[in-house]
């Protein structure tokens, strides 16, 4: 087996004592950024990036995915003991696992949602290590119009998967490609929508983007609801560890069942966030015990975070393989690969054997180490929940304006920063989502690249993207994606008597 | 966050209602829109001798902007499912100023000041004014706080951050 050669060459990459102690470093710091508000995988990531500059790829990836693993963790600390999701994705732990804290049982909840985090997580890792080459093979024969048609799925995706408004999700994306045009051309040389500054010819940088969307954003969302902590206390012993750990094999089939959920919603753009309502609806629904869900039953905080560790692992094959992010986190990652001159896609699996086992080794060790972590110091995470939102707060925004200054040691990126978080505080209070923005960003001038190199064979006709099954048969998928909110409600109308819908359709 | 009230909170009146911020919102979008395909036609939107000019693939960007702005605003002003819900009221308006003035002036002292004394001074002013916590703390922390940051950027990692146009920090050599 040729992966599990390249897998232990990998292990012995990370296991050099620098990088253990970066891989603690990366997790501790990780559950900190998951437990406090405003401060989140995406722009956590983001705003320690600068700080990875001077180390070697390796290294840093390793650090930086682990901060991610950590973010994973610490979504559930705040879901269970404050009924506070620290992340979206622990949205859905909230509904059985605080109830399960207030019963007294908040030790058996923890132990359950990071057990079963590492468990999602392990079974994705295992599904990048054997899939990811074999993506990444065969994508090496892609030209410039299939990787413009998986940029055009990718992007479809958001459409066809996304809840609510479809005209909000094309605006988020197309707004990204907007900015992300800002700037100076790289194939022509001219410059674009600078409007004669030359401070916008650097363009916008995503790292901002995340910075000011997510975390001012988060703050601002926060303050507006007075935020009033009122946490119950957490103590794990081996004890708890030990009996809820002989209960969790009884739920292997909700485990698998969700893991699956969760790395078919990674690798598709997803996410973990749904993912996780997803899984959790699905266990509702076919467990014995269904009924009980949402008044503190274990299986109800296995199922939604087994399925958003396996979405939020799994969200890197996309990016290693291919070179596109299936979550913002991973475009961030993927931002960090191209400042340390990688360059990501297929060819980062011949080039750069090196970095792409270690990180994925890294993915098996880190998250052993993060389920290490985790249980052993939930009390101390805990306790810092504790201290005020009112010395947080303005602790997190300096620490956001620190992390946008160093991207590029530039004053103006500061108000962008701030600019962006209240465009993003606006727009999550209207439901737009920030996700197909951020990617929209990132993936924004490769997209537009591999766009004109397709026209440019062609000759300006589209229907290259058609020439061959393999294209055509992406493209049609995406178009489907895309218009797939048509089809679901024309379907709805056909399944429903006419009565019923009559009244609220009218012209739309 | 997933607990905002959809229906009007008893005591504090509404500023705004969802509806309003949205088409708002989607007017000052298809405004966007607009300048990125007047500016992508400017750059040449069409075939130019080597292919295709640099503002052929924003001008679709552009255009799916102004369409999908316009959809929204049809859906916030005409359609009968149009969100009613409140938006911000006056109470939640206050306390997201409250922390978004401060953040602009911090963000403008940064400037003369630079980042770390702006932001002790920022910490310690928000816990005294926001916290009603005792200025001999605030002050305290807000100091330890910026202490920390210059040891971990300009010691440990030797990443220099903007002393400021005053450079009130000049004295310690970094």
């Amino acid at each position: 087996m040729e992966e599990l050669n390249s897998l232990m060459q990998g292990f012995g990459v990370v296991l050099q004592p620098m990088n253990i102690v970066l891989m603690f470093v990366g997790i501790i710091l990780g559950v900190l950024i998951g437990v406090l508000p405003g401060l989140g995988g995406a722009n956590g990531v983001a705003i320690l990036l600068p700080l990875t500059f001077s180390m070697s790829p390796t290294s840093a990836i390793v650090m930086l995915s682990c901060i991610y693993w950590g973010a994973l963790f610490g979504g559930a600390i705040t879901s269970i003991l404050f009924n506070i999701p620290g992340e979206p994705w622990s949205v859905a732990t909230t509904f059985d696992g605080y109830p399960l804290a207030q019963k007294g049982r908040a030790g058996a909840a923890l132990t359950a949602a990071f057990t079963s985090s590492f468990v999602g997580a392990f079974v994705a890792v295992v599904m990048i290590t054997f899939l990811a080459p074999l993506v990444a093979r065969f994508a090496l024969q892609f030209g410039a119009p299939e990787f413009f048609s998986v940029y055009l799925l990718t992007f479809c995706s958001f459409v066809g998967m996304g809840k609510g408004s479809p005209f909000k999700i094309l605006v988020a994306m197309a707004l990204g490609f907007a900015l992300a045009a800002v700037g100076l051309d790289t194939v022509t040389g001219q410059l674009r929508l600078t409007f004669g500054q030359s401070e916008l010819m650097r363009g916008f940088d995503f790292l901002i983007a995340v910075i000011g969307l997510f975390g001012i954003g988060e703050i601002l969302l926060s303050m507006e609801e007075g935020l009033q902590f009122s946490g119950k206390s957490a103590r794990i012993n081996p004890k708890v560890v030990w009996e809820t750990w002989k209960e969790l094999p009884r739920y292997w089939v909700t485990s698998l069942r969700s893991s699956l959920v969760g790395i078919w919603m990674g690798i598709t753009p997803g996410g973990a966030t749904p993912a996780s309502f997803m899984s959790y609806g699905l266990a509702k629904k076919m467990s014995r015990t269904g009924s009980k869900f949402g008044t503190g039953e274990i299986e109800g905080v296995i199922a939604p975070e087994t399925a958003a560790h396996a979405a939020g692992t799994s969200a890197l094959l996309p990016m290693l393989a291919l070179g596109i992010p299936g979550s913002p986190t991973a475009a961030v990652l993927l931002g960090g690969l191209l400042i340390w001159g990688l360059q990501p896609g297929p060819l980062l699996f011949v080039e750069q054997k090196d970095f792409v086992w270690g990180l994925i080794a890294s993915m098996y060790l880190g998250n052993l180490v993060g389920l290490i972590v985790v249980l052993t110091t939930v009390p101390l995470f805990a306790s810092i929940l504790r201290i005020p939102f009112s010395i947080i707060a303005p602790v997190i925004i300096v620490i956001c304006a620190i992390g946008a200054y160093t991207v590029h040691n530039a004053m103006l990126d500061i108000w962008f920063m701030l600019g962006f978080g209240v465009i993003g505080y606006v727009f999550k209070k209207l439901d737009y989502p920030l996700a197909p923005l951020v990617l929209a960003l990132v993936l924004g001038d490769k997209a537009e690249d591999s766009f004109r190199q397709a026209m440019l064979v062609s000759q300006g006709d589209v229907t290259i993207m058609w020439s061959n099954p393999l294209v055509g048969s992406i493209t049609t998928l995406a178009l489907m994606m895309l218009v797939w909110p048509l089809i679901s409600k024309a379907l709805a109308l056909l399944r429903t008597p006419r009565s019923d819908v009559a009244a609220p359709r009218q012209g739309g | 966050m997933s607990t905002q009230a959809k229906d009007d909170a008893p005591g504090s009146p509404a500023v705004a209602k969802n509806r309003t911020v949205d088409a708002v919102v989607a007017a000052i979008l298809f405004v966007v829109g607009a300048v990125v395909i007047i500016e992508s036609r400017r750059l040449g939107a069409g075939w130019s001798s080597d292919g295709p000019g640099a503002g052929y693939f924003p001008f679709y960007i552009g255009l799916i902007i102004c369409i999908s702005s316009l959809g929204i605003l049809y859906q916030s002003l005409l359609s009968k499912s149009a969100d009613k819900g409140t938006f911000v009221d006056r109470e939640q308006l206050g306390r997201v100023l409250s922390v978004l003035l401060p953040v602009a002036i911090y963000v403008f002292a940064i400037v003369f000041l630079g980042l770390y004394v702006a932001s002790a001074i920022y910490i310690a002013l928000f816990m005294i004014i926001l916290g009603k916590y005792r200025p001999v703390r605030s002050v305290a922390l807000g100091l330890a706080v910026c202490a920390v940051f210059f040891m971990m950027f300009e010691v440990w990692f030797k990443v220099p951050l903007y002393k400021g146009s005053l450079d009130l920090l000049g004295f310690l050599g970094y």
